[in-house]
């Protein structure tokens, strides 16, 4: 299956200040957002999604590189001449503007005629429920409803691509999860491409196409939800994305089977062919769900000495000190708990599902 | 027990009045506390302009002051003037053309105070904190000087030989100089510069308060340059537009230093006008009737403002 490129951002750099000095935002980052794709810039504050969603949006100009869209070069376009829409983190309603004026601004503006703007509107009414508020003004909604008129304003125009700018970051945790389903919705059934800001791992994960994980003005990788989960290029990811243990070790023998060694006379044995040479130093990550804990004098485990034991409902997370003085905590069910040998300071062996360590650098 | 019935009833009337005189000693006390406000109201107000309402409905005196016989005539001269021969009424050109220019004037004031006000007010907004407060602060600096004063302080540049004249001539532009003391044009830029800061504070507030982020949304739903001021930042700020110009307006409507200092004897306005009645004119009735109805213009201005504002807050 081909995919068609609605945005490709093209080795694209931004300064703010003077050139040599400034506070570079963006370093050199390129990407291709394919059409009617549900696409998550991730990453925490300062790392410069917003500043690259601001781009495409036409707010910032790059200091180098190009931003193309549907194959046209767009970075010297002002706002008003692309046709992409933003949802903005404030949802920047106009205040003065009923709920149907600020859904009919775009449409106004574009010189749509005067059937076509109330139909549309009336449509964008009912795509965002919110029908029985088409008189209020923006003042007279909650929060939910404002971002719900804000999303139907961007919708309006049908642009060819949808920008959203941390749009529920403002939303009580159940009304968050409610809008991510819906947001979902609407993009399948617009088949609208949708650029969607986030520092939220959670939300990235939930609603995604594809994710690009970025930080310090890079993108680290770009992935799938489950390929971001399940096979993190590098630390920074592993850490970010969901939680993750860290192993130091050395490479014995670069394999395959690679087999690292840990402090204490501790050796691992991983199934991977691009394990860096022997006597390298390398980190392992594996997330504390496929942390298996058995006997501690069981073949082939480490063994560790459990630390804390902490209770989350339908499971367990266990903190445990390897013998190699490493930190690690495993998460197990909840039905476990008061089994034998599952109490604090006892020792335990510890071993990985299959395939569950990953090397993500030194 | 049977006197505990009684006794009991007694009490709670007895509740009952104290309660009462509670509550008019309350009463009592909040006029009491009042009183100074109320005073001052009465004397300070409204006391004067019931003496010039009276005034306006009686006879001229001889010298000054007034007969105290009731006649509507001067409300009449406010409008038309009786013919000295056959006694008939006619149009007071005269007074009109006074009224005429003083409204004439007022909103071409209003007007100039916007353009150049606007831009004023939005570059002081947009400042970062502390320069904000050093622009606000040079805009108040004319309110430390006397009016009369700084309107000498116009005369200076543009007469004759003037500041203004004088650089015109040096650099070529014209070759005599150009006559605008004694004009209307010379009232105009007199009130605009006397009249500018008040413009530009309340527009200050308005455009401080704006959310610039909304620019952005008017970009990004297509709008140019020009409907993104028309369509959102002009509805936005424009009750600080009306507060504006209704602080201009009214002052300008009854200027007197203005215009007497740089329209001279014969560009009068309303306020030289009444003033002519108090002194020269003789006729103190005409002077009440034109103060009152220079109040009733301002206030079918005010009353604009109000429904402006009004209009603006409750869209739906």
């Amino acid at each position: 299956m081909t995919h068609e490129t609605a945005i490709a951002i093209r080795g694209v750099s931004k300064i703010f200040g003077p050139v040599e000095t400034g506070l570079k935002a963006l370093d050199n980052v390129s990407v291709d957002i394919r059409r009617n794709e549900f696409f998550t810039l991730l990453g925490p504050s300062g790392c410069g999604k917003t500043t690259l969603l601001r781009m495409i949006a036409g707010f910032e100009t790059p200091t180098n590189g190009a931003i193309e869209l549907d194959g046209t070069d767009i970075t010297a376009e002002p706002p008003f001449r692309r046709p992409v829409n933003t949802v903005f983190q404030s949802y920047a309603l106009f205040p003065h503007l009923t709920v149907a004026q600020n859904i009919a601004f775009g449409l106004e503006m574009l010189g749509r005629g005067k059937d076509e703007i109330k139909a549309t509107t009336a449509e964008m009414l009912a795509l965002v429920r919110m029908e029985a508020m088409a008189a209020r003004l923006p003042a007279q909604l909650s929060g939910g409803q404002q971002q719900r008129v804000a999303l139907a304003r961007a919708l309006a125009p049908r642009p060819s691509v949808l920008l959203l700018d941390e749009p529920l970051s403002a939303l009580d945790l159940k009304l968050r999860k409610q809008m991510q389903i819906e947001l979902k919705r609407m993009q399948q059934d617009t088949g609208i491409t949708f650029v969607f800001v986030t520092h939220d791992q959670e939300e990235a994960l939930t609603m995604s196409d594809r994710i690009a994980v970025m930080d310090a003005g890079h993108i680290l990788q770009i992935g799938s939800p489950r390929d971001i989960y399940e096979r993190p290029a590098n630390r920074f990811v592993a850490g970010f994305i969901g939680e993750s243990n860290f192993l130091d070790g050395t490479v014995l023998a670069a394999g395959p089977p690679a087999r690292i060694a840990l402090g204490g006379g501790q050796e691992l044995s991983i199934d991977t062919a691009d394990s860096p040479a022997a006597g390298q130093p390398v980190t392992l990550a594996v997330r504390p769900e496929y942390v298996l804990l058995g006997a501690f004098d069981a073949p082939g485990s480490l063994s560790g000495r459990i630390t804390n034991l902490i209770y989350f409902g339908t499971d367990m997370h266990c903190h445990l000190t390897l013998d190699s003085g490493e930190e690690l905590v495993a998460r197990i069910p909840s039905g476990l708990s008061g089994k034998e040998g599952l109490e604090t300071g006892a020792i335990a062996g510890v071993s990985f599902a299959p395939g569950a360590l990953r090397i993500v650098g030194a | 027990m049977a006197s505990a019935k009684p006794a009991a009833t007694a009490h709670r009337s007895d509740s009952g009045v104290m309660e009462r005189r509670a509550e008019r000693e309350r009463t009592r006390r909040n006029w009491l506390l009042s009183a100074p406000a109320l005073a001052l109201l009465v004397i300070g107000a409204s006391g004067p302009l019931i003496i010039v309402l009276v005034y306006s409905f009686m006879t001229p005196g001889d010298f000054s002051g007034v007969e105290w016989t009731p006649t509507f005539d001067a409300w009449v001269q406010i409008f038309f003037t009786r013919d000295i021969f056959d006694d008939t009424l006619g149009l007071a050109d005269a007074h009109l053309s006074i009224f005429w220019r003083s409204v004439r004037l007022s909103l071409l004031t209003t007007a100039i105070t916007i353009v150049f006000g606007l831009p004023t007010a939005w570059f002081i907004a947009t400042r970062p904190g502390r320069a904000r407060t050093f622009w606000l602060f040079l805009i108040t600096i004319p309110f430390w000087t006397n009016l009369l004063v700084r309107t000498f302080a116009i005369l200076e540049m543009i007469r004759n030989e003037g500041l203004l004249n004088t650089w015109l001539i040096k650099l070529g532009v014209i070759a005599s100089p150009l006559q605008i003391m004694y004009t209307d044009t010379a009232v105009l830029i007199g009130m605009a510069y006397v009249y500018l800061p008040l413009m530009v504070l309340p527009l200050y507030a308005a455009i401080e308060r704006f959310d610039f982020r909304l620019v952005e949304a008017g970009y990004d739903l297509y709008a140019n340059r020009l409907q993104v001021l028309r369509r959102v930042i002009l509805p936005i700020v424009k009750p600080g537009i009306v507060a504006g110009s209704i602080l201009v307006f009214v002052p300008s409507l009854g200027a007197y230093v203005t215009p007497r200092v740089l329209g001279g004897g014969k560009n009068m306005m309303i306020g030289n006008f009444i003033e002519l009645q108090f002194g020269q004119g003789r006729n103190w009735p005409l002077g009440a009737s034109l103060s009152i109805f220079l109040l009733l213009i301002v206030m079918v201005a005010l009353l604009y403002y109000v429904r402006a504002s009004t209009r603006g807050s409750s869209h739906d």
